[in-house]
């Protein structure tokens, strides 16, 4: 990692080239069990507690297909819009690798189940951005490798290694693009937002949680630059393991900048693997291997053919709930709001939680106020996600009842989340317990009124005079005395009706 | 009843002794015990005899017994297992150096089929290393000697299997065939030997060599008793996803009811010619003359795709085992070999299978490592797809004219140790007849027909039928063997040595 | 007929992890170009409109419910190590793709 590399600036770099990517991205299903054996899936269990002899690949162990991890990588098929093999078989592609325990992996290869689909993306301007699809197929994970002896865990350096085989066989799904072409200078962000929006799909399907963080979700980025004008694809390099948004797009960048200073200098680009470093942002290359990889794929003979009957396929087809953006199309409409608006609903991953809150009965326009507004504040200060904040949209919902039926203000219905989160019960208990409650007692309003005008005999004088923008501060002195729980509208309408001054 | 009487009852009868409590199960697995010690140093059929396990096995069927609880129909019958299947507690080496020592951690459906049926397993039988060759010449544990000649082989790779029956230390035995590895031995040592229908019997828990073609089945001294041990071991099992979903023929009732009366027997053009013996050739020809006096009908075959199955079979087998084999990289089990610290993971693997397999392993390794590497796989291993597909056509087509189809088991009768050691071609040539099925995945039996006129050594006749059609097997096979029997007036196997 | 070379032996050992010996690198290169030989008819039928067979039996759609089966124990699954550590399967170091 002590190689420095030459770059050339994004803008020369996009000046002389057209960059192409090719994006390969592997999910890991949320099945009970492993791809080809009845082992949990559960995280977090102890070394080597959820193994058998098949997933050790111990001699003599077979395979049996995971029907649910057929059916999720059917309905990720049909959500990318790609055609449903009629016919497809498992292969085994072979490679020897400590993690990989027979040494192969039960992949699919020229037969995916998947195939031909394309997912349309938008980018932050709102602009879509259709990318095609090329196949999904099924396969499963590897083990995990613990690096002793060397340095921070890392392979280099270290005496020996301890194998895990809890995650080897959890299935996986692997998703590649076509060649994206024609993205320009906006190739990184479309790569960016390509991952993004499978996420929603895949979290949408209900068949993964695809957190990145925790390599549910995995990005292979693949990148080539042609000269302008030409259409002859340049040779790639294959970052791999990309692990979140923000990587892939600056992994993408990189490489276009990196790639342009090769070719500029007159040099040739090496086919070969390279990791991305979250920490420089750059790329480095991997080791050099001596000679090209043959996986020598061939048909697993102890698999038989998986032959999905189109009715199952339409069956699946029929249950697939809406698309992330067929509803984000449809939120955007009925709640009349901008493309810049969504994206940063979006962004704040406010989505699920609005729409939940509007489900509990919240009109739609106070749900976003409060998940953009005092709830995403509160996410950010305690470095929490916002659908992991200790408050339900149900509660959310009842605060802006209360609001709009006029029992709560803002600032009490701020003080009654504050409550909320800080575990002091439901909206209705915090402002049981905390007295929080807007003072609507005309009498009692009037009193404090007359009270504020009596105590300020100068400011009412102004008022009188037709300075009505005075009033601010005896709302102020009203509220000060009701300790903020009066309604400000209406005691400013009480101050100017005992002035005899109207508004307008 | 002396262990020497004892020994020499088929399984059936042993079966009918225990139940009707002339024998216990204990006395019987002591007599095969006894004859074990006695003759194996010789034989060499066994790589690990399990004595404690199987004398506990024995004595839990005659409390059952004495609990006056129904025994299943080989309940208390010793069994000697292929050491290619698992056993929970017990060594599992399949022949290699590469596992010696290795004590699996669960049993294979098979293992457990039997011990559910209370066949008592007395070990594990020596093979070729997992399971390549013809010989038995390829174990890392040494040879086995044919009982009709020791210095001859026992036929492969089940050699072990075959050699324990014939040599009555166990009445009954498991074998696996890829390639004629149940019925070569069968052939070779005068037993009876049955590859079911590919899918019959579990093949969870059994080694893996190549998974296409791999079948496990039921080795016997008789046709009855392999179909009572077949009718233990077949049927399905979820576990191996390749396994039939639908019930067992009924192999006993046919074994009951042996008879060839008209049926139309098919006699291939293909397996006879050059490389076959004289004198197997001789009893072919008197075998298939005795199946048109018990009234079948003799039919002529042509089925030119068969000249091509053994080149197809030598490159998907191959194939498949290269990657099969991969497993064994002494990273989780078994043999690990230069790891002194400094050496790689990458090269502690390579080093611990170059010493860890053996020279026929190795080869079969690189031919299918060849044969699938791009560039060559359309050539080698796509087209010998396709010739399984012509084999499967003409078999389609042969049994549309013909209930069964009877052939030599294998060329020539049991050469000597050594002979063709170090021709590989040469060996492969004793699978000619047997590979066919393999490939299509149908069902076939060898069983004796005489003694070669020239080395006075076993020939088999190989019965062949279609696809889930292995009673048909039985049927004939019980007609053939009760009319020999008659016309020798005892067992070929009488004839053997004693040793 | 194309013959196979010691170089091409030592490129399927290296594809196979056998560290084969410099005599078992001659001996196969005979060997295999012998046998491949001899079995190369096969791709008489190459050209052939024959759809190749994969799996002896038509069998589809062999699939198992997602329901939790019990697991070997970490003893059980580490008991034929030839080294563990922490309950894991300890191996020499990695070559890895750093
Ligand atoms: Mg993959
Ligand atoms: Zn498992």
């Amino acid at each position: 990692m002590t190689t420095t590399t030459d770059l050339v600036s994004y803008e020369d770099a996009l000046a002389s080239y057209d960059p192409v990517m090719g994006l390969e991205v592997h999910v890991e299903l949320g099945t009970k069990t492993k791809m080809f054996c009845g082992c949990s899936t559960t995280l977090g269990a102890e070394p080597n507690a959820q193994t058998c002899p098949v997933c050790l690949g111990m001699p003599g162990a077979l395979p049996v297909v995971n029907a649910t991890g057929v059916e999720s990588a059917i309905r990720i098929g049909l959500a990318l819009n790609c055609e449903i093999a009629e016919w497809c078989r498992f292969a085994r592609k072979n490679y020897f690798y400590p993690d990989m325990p027979k040494n192969f992996q039960t992949s699919q290869y020229d037969e995916p189940i998947a195939f031909d689909g394309y997912l349309d993306v938008q980018l932050e301007d709102g602009e879509t951005f259709r990318v095609q699809i090329e196949r999904a197929h099924m396969e499963e994970d590897t083990g995990k490798s613990t690096h002793v002896g060397g340095a921070t865990g890392r392979i280099h350096g270290a005496s020996h290694s301890l194998l895990d085989y809890n995650r080897a066989g959890i299935p996986l799904i692997e998703i590649v693009t076509k060649p994206i072409v024609g993205a320009g200078e906006r190739a990184p962000e479309v790569a960016r937002a390509y991952v993004r929006e499978l996420r929603e799909v895949i979290r949408a399907l209900g068949v993964s949680d695809a957190r990145m963080e925790m390599g549910q979700m995995r990005c292979d980025v693949n990148l080539s630059l042609m000269p302008k004008g030409s259409d002859t694809f340049g040779t790639r390099s294959e970052t791999k393991n990309v692990n979140s948004l923000r990587s892939v797009e600056r992994a993408a960048r990189f490489e276009i900048q990196r790639h342009a200073a090769v070719l500029g200098a007159g040099g040739t680009i090496v086919q070969e693997t390279r990791h991305f470093h979250e920490d420089t942002g750059s790329t480095t290359s991997g080791r050099v291997k001596e000679e090209a990889e043959d996986y020598r794929y061939f048909p697993e003979p102890d698999l038989v053919p998986v032959a999905p009957s189109r009715e199952w396929v339409e069956q699946i087809r029929a249950a697939l709930p809406e698309l992330p953006l067929v509803r984000r199309t449809r939120l955007l409409a009925d709640w009349g709001i901008s493309a810049t608006d969504m994206q940063a609903i979006l962004n704040a991953g406010a989505l699920d939680p609005i729409v939940a809150t509007i489900g509990a009965g919240a009109d739609a326009a106070s749900a976003r106020k409060w998940w953009m507004g005092e709830l995403a504040r509160q996410a950010n200060e305690s470095g929490t996600a916002l659908d992991e904040l200790a408050i339900t949209p149900e509660q959310v919902a009842r605060v802006a009842g209360l609001v709009s039926s006029g029992e709560l203000n803002d600032k009490l219905a701020r003080q009654v989340i504050e409550g909320v989160l800080a575990g002091e019960g439901g909206p209705d208990e915090v402002v049981e317990k905390r007295g929080l409650k807007v003072v609507s007692d005309e009498g009692a309003l009037t009193a404090a009124v007359d009270e504020a005008i009596a105590g300020n005999p100068g400011i009412a004088d102004k008022i009188r005079g037709g300075k009505v923008a005075a009033a601010g501060a005896l709302v102020g002195a009203v509220m000060k005395a009701t300790r903020g729980q009066a309604d400000a509208a209406r005691v400013k309408e009480l101050i100017l009706q005992q002035l005899g001054v109207s508004e307008g | 009843m002396t262990d020497s009487t004892i020994i020499k009852l088929t399984a059936a009868e042993t079966a009918a002794r225990i139940a009707s409590g002339e024998l216990t199960a204990v006395e019987v697995t002591e007599a095969h015990l006894a004859r074990i010690e006695a003759v194996d140093e010789k034989v060499h059929a066994f790589l690990h005899v399990d004595r404690e396990g199987a004398l506990a096995q024995a004595r839990a069927v005659d409390e059952k017994r004495a609990r006056g609880e129904e025994l299943g129909p080989l309940a208390g019958v010793p069994l000697a297992l292929k050491d290619i299947f698992t056993t929970a507690g017990v060594p599992t080496t399949v022949g290699s150096k590469l596992l010696e020592g290795w004590i699996p951690p669960y049993d294979a459906t098979l293992t457990k089929r039997l011990k559910d049926a209370d066949v008592v397993i007395l070990g594990k039988t020596n093979m070729d290393e997992f399971a390549m060759g013809s010989s038995t010449e390829n174990s890392a544990y040494g040879p086995t000697g044919n009982p009709w000649d020791l210095t001859r082989i026992p036929g492969g790779s089940g050699g072990g299997s075959s050699a324990a029956i014939a040599s009555y230390q166990a009445p009954l035995a498991i074998g696996t065939d890829t390639g004629g590895s149940i019925r070569q031995p069968a052939a070779v040592t005068g037993t009876v030997g049955v590859k079911p229908t590919y899918g019959a019997v579990s093949r969870y828990g059994m080694v893996a060599f190549s998974s296409s073609l791999d079948q496990g089945g039921p080795c016997a001294r008789t046709v009855l008793d392999a179909a009572l041990l077949h009718e233990v071991i077949a049927g399905h099992d979820p576990m191996d996803s390749t396994s039939i979903d639908a019930p067992v023929p009924a192999v006993v009732e046919a074994a009951r009811n042996g008879s060839v009366q008209g049926m139309r027997v098919g006699v291939v053009k293909q397996f006879r010619g050059e490389g076959y013996q004289a004198g197997v050739i001789q009893r072919f020809d008197e075998s298939v003359e005795l199946l048109g006096e018990l009234g079948a009908e003799i039919v002529e075959l042509d089925c030119p795709s068969f000249d091509l199955a053994l080149s197809a079979y030598y490159l998907i087998a191959p194939s498949e085992c290269s990657s099969n084999l991969a497993r064994f990289d002494g990273l989780r089990y078994g043999l690990r070999v230069g790891d002194d610290g400094t050496r790689s993971a990458e090269d502690v693997t390579a080093l611990t299978r170059e010493e860890g397999f053996g020279a026929e392993v190795k080869r079969r390794i690189m031919l299918g490592t060849y044969a699938l590497s791009s560039g060559y796989y359309d050539a080698y291993y796509g087209s010998a797809q396709k010739v399984r597909t012509l084999i499967k056509q003409d078999f389609d087509r042969a049994f549309e004219q013909v209930d069964v189809i009877v052939s030599p088991t294998t060329p020539t009768t049991a050469f000597a140790i050594g002979e063709r050691a170090d021709d590989p071609m040469a060996m492969y040539l004793a699978d000619l007849c047997t590979i066919p099925t393999n490939l299509a995945g149908n069902a076939a039996m060898s069983l004796p027909c005489g003694l070669a006129p020239e080395d006075n050594l076993p020939v088999g006749l190989q019965i062949i039928a279609p696809v889930m059609q292995d009673d048909r097997l039985y049927k004939v096979g019980a007609a053939v063997e009760a009319a020999f029997v008659e016309k020798w007036g005892h067992p070929l196997l009488e004839e053997a040595p004693s040793l | 007929m194309p013959g196979i070379t010691r170089e091409e032996v030592a490129h399927l050992a290296r594809l196979a992890r056998l560290e084969l010996k410099p005599e078992e690198l001659d001996h196969f290169a005979g060997q295999l170009d012998d046998i491949i030989g001899a079995v190369a008819r096969v791709s008489e039928v190459a050209d052939q409109d024959v759809p190749p067979t994969s799996h002896p039996l038509p069998l589809t759609n062999v699939m198992r419910a997602d329901e939790v089966r019990p697991s070997l124990t970490p003893e059980q699954a580490l008991s034929g190590a030839p080294a563990q550590e922490q309950q894991r399967f300890k191996v020499p170091q990695i070559l890895g793709e750093e």
